[in-house]
């Protein structure tokens, strides 16, 4: 059949396509609406709240110690670094100081769990875009340090074991050893992982010059974390304010030049070798400091099993510390840590009793979604899966 | 960490306050826009992020909400809270002009609370479910909520129903009577 060229329809329409939300590149439950002028995206809608919990509103229901954890289970990749936050904010509004060896075990595991968000983060990446490889090795390592954090606290993954006023309990003898062990074999796999991505031409072809954000689009809007440090701008709370021991620990802040996925891409890869740097830091300096892991204010701190069993007053504030909870006096506080997808903050605000009044979570991964229509219009619909990639969402923390 | 005194004269704030190290000020109503634009703008604030927004209900209050705005100047590594009142009836000035990011966090209020943003883009629900009715992080919202969703063998589709607590949500506050 020939057609004559004026028959032809030269009308065009964009289409628009669903992406997600059970698209496994969508990292979870991303409902995606894209409006398509070919091939190219001239607008990306994301609707959200598909794993919409109500966290919010349900650690308005607990007490404290009960809220915190709720705090695992929203970003499920960097579980620790929320309790974290959650229980710096607890500290905040009680004005305790904890002890150097509880804050010290704080740190190192804060970085264990960088480096088990780092390793998902890179994987699923490399995944999308189509390396399987380096996602099954990135795995394995996260298997072995899940099993770090069952050792300590008795979970693989949702640990509450970082409380308000220190940890759950103090490392098990040998810990510290396997976990240096892991360090001096955990190089060999980062650099496995990067002669398979770093120098490959596909994932370059795949990565270069796609989601490139300039430092001021960063700060338009509010990135944080790896997304801002890749375009450019050296802002790290780690460093900038420091929580924690952090500024006893020797390490140093990548930043990128060209603020593309590749850039985050080298960021992330370095930041493991960072945070592997700042755990042998923390293994010398657990060994020096033994002590209390727990603040002694037993506001905060139940009594230990021995004294319980021992005396009928501890038994008496065992129970009432689990059952009635702690009062926390009245006040507001907003505390930020560099979690590994960016700032995670908790703006906690109570009214006097055990039970928080509002707290609000700041997950990094909702200011970093909502800039997706900006970061890939006009790329090719297949770029979009290595922004999202690159964005490292996580459904937990940004439906909440 | 800048003191009342660099604020005064430059943003009309109605309260200084200061919660553990960290400023806030109370802003009212009509000088949301001015004030954000300077704090943005002017040399000595430089507060580039809109960290987040978050609602707080304050059931007994005379004006009912809060809206908490985190802001973090990169150049001076200095955070600020502002805060503005409202109560049910009254709206507020979007801000999304000024900082992009706004945009969601506002859509995320508006789900939540129920505080209408004057000239927002694209003022939708966020959160919660498509057709979803009620302001769920307000405290007269049960936690519960008031409708249930199951699966039905006879439509083969899903239903949503009036929920049906076979025992009352019990919600225990204890008394302390030392404290």
């Amino acid at each position: 059949m020939i057609l004559k060229k004026k028959e032809l329809n030269h009308q065009l329409k964009n289409f628009t396509i669903n992406f997600g939300p059970q698209h496994p590149a969508a990292h979870g439950v991303l409902r995606l609406i894209l409006e398509l002028d070919g091939e190219l995206v001239t607008r990306a809608d994301p609707h959200i709240g598909l794993l919409h919990r109500g966290t919010e509103k349900l650690i308005e229901y607990k007490t404290y110690l009960q809220a915190l954890p709720y705090f695992d289970r929203l970003d499920y990749v960097s579980m620790m670094a929320q309790e974290h936050t959650y229980s710096l904010s607890v500290e905040r509004l009680l004005n305790l100081k904890i002890p150097i060896r509880a804050s010290l075990l704080r740190v190192l595991f804060c970085e264990i769990t960088r480096i088990l968000n780092h390793l998902l983060a890179v994987g699923c990446h490399a995944m999308d875009v189509g390396a399987m490889t380096p996602f099954l090795w990135a795995f394995e390592e996260r298997e072995k340090l899940m099993e770090f954090y069952e050792r300590v606290s008795g979970a693989r993954m949702h640990a509450s074991y970082i409380r308000p006023g220190g940890v759950a309990a103090d490392i098990p003898i040998g810990l510290l050893d396997d976990i240096y062990q892991f360090t001096t074999q955990f190089y060999l796999r980062l650099d496995e992982v990067e002669e398979m991505l770093t120098n490959n031409r596909i994932w370059k072809e795949r990565l270069i010059n796609v989601g490139v954000v300039s430092a001021l689009n960063a700060l338009e809007w509010g990135f944080s974390g790896v997304l801002l440090r890749g375009s450019g701008i050296l802002w790290d709370l780690r460093k900038t304010q420091s929580y924690e021991t952090y500024d006893k620990l020797n390490f140093k802040v990548p930043i990128g030049t060209q603020g593309d996925c590749f850039d985050r891409y080298l960021l992330r890869i370095q930041e493991m070798r960072e945070s592997l740097f700042m755990i042998e830091q923390c293994i010398v300096l657990l060994n020096d400091n033994p002590g209390l892991i727990k603040a002694n204010n037993y506001n905060v701190t139940p009594p230990s099993r021995l004294e319980f069993k021992n005396s009928m007053e501890s038994l008496i504030h065992h129970f009432k510390f689990y059952t009635e909870g702690t009062i926390i006096p009245a006040g507001e506080a907003y505390v930020a840590t560099e979690a590994p997808k960016g700032e995670f903050g908790v703006y906690l605000m109570s009214n006097g009793t055990e039970k928080p009044y509002r707290c609000k979570i700041k997950a990094p991964g909702f200011g970093h979604l909502q800039a997706l229509n900006f970061m890939s219009k006009n790329h090719m619909i297949a770029d979009v899966v290595t922004i999202i990639g690159t964005q490292d969402i996580v459904f937990g923390e940004i439906d909440r | 960490m800048l003191s009342h005194i660099q604020y005064k004269n430059k943003i009309p704030y109605i309260l200084f306050q200061k919660h553990f190290e960290t400023s806030s000020v109370v802003l009212p109503l009509n000088s949301l826009f001015f004030s954000f634009t300077c704090l943005k703008k002017h040399i000595l604030y430089r507060f580039e992020i809109l960290t987040c927004i978050s609602g707080v209900d304050l059931l007994n209050s005379s004006l009912r909400f809060c809206v908490v705005y985190e802001l973090l100047s990169i150049t001076y590594n200095i955070r600020l809270r502002v805060k503005v009142f409202v109560n049910e009836v009254k709206s507020i000035a979007s801000v999304t002009k000024i900082y992009i990011n706004a945009n969601w966090w506002e859509r995320e209020i508006w789900d939540l609370f129920g505080i209408y943003f004057e000239n927002h883009p694209d003022l939708r629900r966020l959160l919660t479910d498509y057709g979803f009715e009620g302001y769920p992080l307000r405290k007269d919202f049960p936690l519960y909520g008031y409708l249930e969703l199951r699966y039905d063998e006879k439509k083969k589709r899903v239903i949503v129903e009036p929920l049906e607590l076979s025992q009352d949500f019990r919600f225990f506050t204890f008394e302390n009577p030392w404290s």
